[in-house]
């Protein structure tokens, strides 16, 4: 990848591949994916991260932990085209859903085209967003003690203040991993937005897409590059993400 | 007037009766500790004093007022729990101001109290450490400080030395102890430990299944047992079931042997009875065919003990356990027949009820840790 990005069409050594890169419309692609990415993760991870712990804080019977999960694990690995095709099937323009909501309640706050565009994908992309957040959160969660929350009501605190200053500081290093890991799941995903929006919303993968498989014109080398500014960003990421969580987990052995 | 009390508590988990009616009055200042085996209720009886859990019947009230339906973060209980409490996230000395930092204190009056809280539990040096780099001595002074540095009206301990070892756990008892003494604070104490039970409190209460079976002064535990559980429970005891023979003078037939105990004089005849012997009055000497209040066995093992070593004796069916000075039981090997003779005033008698009696092992522990 890293050499056929900086081959030319003849096969000679170039930049142009590369320094196309800043330029539009590339350069709304990354943005575009960047922002997907972005949202999904951070949405997909409050939620997630919410959902989790209701489920696994004491009180809450065990069934629906175990039902959570199960779900989980189905929903974090369904995505493509089956995904879209689902989405499309049930809140797309003539989705079951759109068609009961239009024909049945006589509401028309959602009319199913807003499903093709951006936030349709966002919205389709927090549907395997969640699960995994609620996958890779849970043991986090669980290494929470009953004694920590104890301890902190025992002393006066609120659950608000409990959260405040000991809930979330000690999850806050696995919720930053999970973050990045739900960025670059988001960052990486092809086939739901393609299939979904029929390429019509503008992410790097899928112009990558349209780069090796012809649909505009085949070049792989300008494709290769694509993916390399790919690879920049996720490093991007992970050098934020590392002081980050490096203080974040001061306190950890 | 009682400071603390705890009336009628019972608290049902499904099938599982873990109180049964709990009634505790102690008065302000008291140090009460709540001894049992492993299940017996006694964390239960504790977080319903704290607040996480509801009684489902039953009152606590604290100075007159009744507090069973106040939220846990209204009720000025400090509680120390029995291992990895502390925030994990915060130093030393961020964990003892928690308290005072979510009830608003000022940072210089924080500051002064924090400081003099770390001192009183011997940690002035290490207040900016994380709960990982303290041990686990030094974690439980860290939450005995936490849980004092809102004044807390009642002071709420969960085997808080379980987790230690043998030398950590009796220097730390005793610094309870003694800053429990020095601030006068109402405490009730949990543990299975008899030893740190009788050590320390002002008060014990044995519980077993649910219930309290005897509450008393330390002493008075241990001199005298209301019931077979309690015997058994707290110190050693030698346990010798019988039938009273003769009303007058006090004869008890131990399985073919005739002894006579003090205790037994006019307990109808006939009665089974349980005699119970402490292994320290029992005197033991090489067999002579003397008679008078012994039992004839065979030593079997010796344990030694230190000062004094620990002789168990098989005699007919029975086993006894004698302890004597090592100096003179080096004279009694195993396998030596020896005369175990039975103070007759110092044996104390229960009458056998058709319930079973309850097996205890040397150390009960918790089951679920
Ligand atoms: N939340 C709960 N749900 C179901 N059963 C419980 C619960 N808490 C306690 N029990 C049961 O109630 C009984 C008393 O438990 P408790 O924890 O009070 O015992 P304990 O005396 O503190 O024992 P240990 O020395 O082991 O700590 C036990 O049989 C236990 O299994
Ligand atoms: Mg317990």
């Amino acid at each position: 990848m890293l050499i056929g990005a900086f081959k030319g069409a003849n096969g000679g050594w170039t930049t142009s591949n590369v320094s196309q890169l800043v330029h539009q419309p590339y350069i709304q692609a990354y943005r575009e994916s960047i922002e997907i990415s972005g949202v999904t993760a951070l949405l997909g991870g409050a939620i997630g991260l919410a959902l989790a712990y209701a489920a696994i804080r004491d009180g809450t019977p065990r069934w629906i932990r175990s039902l959570l999960t199960t779900f989980s694990g189905v929903a974090a690995n369904f995505g493509g085209i089956p995904l879209a095709f689902a989405f499309i099937a049930t809140i797309g323009t003539i989705g079951i859903a759109t068609q009961f909501m239009h024909n049945q309640l006589h509401l028309n706050v959602w009319q199913g085209a807003d499903l093709f565009t951006k936030t349709g994908v966002e919205i389709v992309y927090l549907y395997f967003q969640i699960p995994l957040m609620v996958l890779v959160i849970a043991p986090a969660i669980d290494g929470l003690r009953r004694e920590w929350r104890e301890a902190a009501s025992n002393l006066g605190a609120n659950a608000w203040q409990f959260w405040r200053h000991i809930g979330l500081p000690v999850l806050m290093p696995s919720v930053l991993g999970a973050l990045i890991l739900l960025f670059g799941n988001a960052f990486a995903a092809y086939a739901t937005a393609y299939s979904l929006t029929n390429g019509n919303v503008y992410i790097v993968p899928v112009v990558i897409g349209a780069y090796y498989t012809g649909n505009v014109f085949n070049n792989p080398h300008l494709g290769q590059a694509l993916a390399l500014g790919m690879f920049v960003v996720l490093v991007a990421m992970m050098l934020l993400y590392i002081p980050l969580q490096r203080r974040a987990a001061r306190w950890a052995k | 007037m009682p400071y603390l009390e705890l009336q009628g508590l019972e608290r049902d988990f499904g099938t599982v009766k873990a109180l049964d009616g709990i009634d505790i009055s102690l008065g302000e200042g008291e140090f009460l500790s709540l001894l049992g085996p492993s299940g017996c209720g006694k964390t239960t009886a504790l977080r319903l004093v704290a607040g996480f859990d509801r009684p489902d019947a039953g009152t606590i009230v604290v100075d007159g007022k009744d507090v069973t339906r106040v939220a846990p973060n209204k009720r000025d209980m400090g509680m120390v729990f029995q291992a990895y409490s502390l925030f994990p996230n915060m130093t030393a000395r961020q964990n003892v101001e928690f308290g005072l930092r979510v009830r608003g204190q000022d940072k210089p009056d924080r500051r002064k109290r924090v400081d003099d809280l770390l001192e009183l539990v011997g940690l002035a040096h290490a207040g900016d450490r994380y709960p990982h780099q303290l041990s686990g001595g030094m974690q439980q002074r860290v939450a005995l400080a936490r849980a004092l540095a809102i004044e807390p009206r009642v002071l709420l301990l969960d085997e808080p030395l379980s987790a230690l070892d043998a030398k950590v756990r009796v220097q730390l008892r005793e610094e309870i102890r003694r800053i429990q003494l020095e601030l006068g604070i109402t405490t009730l104490y949990v543990t299975h430990d008899q030893e740190e039970a009788l050590s320390v409190s002002d008060h014990v209460a044995v519980m077993y299944r649910g219930r309290i079976e005897q509450m008393g002064a330390p002493a008075e535990m241990y001199s005298a047992p209301a019931t077979p559980f309690v015997a058994e429970f707290i110190g050693t005891m030698n346990r010798l079931e019988g039938t009273v023979v003769d009303p007058g003078a006090g004869t008890v037939d131990t399985g073919g042997r005739t002894i006579t105990v003090e205790a037994a004089r006019g307990k109808p005849r006939g009665a089974r009875v349980l005699v119970l012997v402490r292994p320290e009055t029992v005197q033991v000497a090489a067999a002579n065919g003397a008679g008078g209040n012994t039992l004839t066995g065979e030593v079997l093992t010796h344990t030694f003990l230190g000062p004094v070593t620990r002789l168990r004796i098989l005699s007919g069916e029975a086993s006894l356990i004698a302890d004597m000075p090592t100096a003179r039981a080096a004279a009694l090997p195993p396998g030596s027949k020896v005369d175990a003779s039975l103070p007759s005033d110092e044996a104390r008698l229960l009458d056998l009820t058709e319930e079973a009696l309850p097996e205890i092992g040397e150390e009960p522990g918790p089951a679920d840790r």
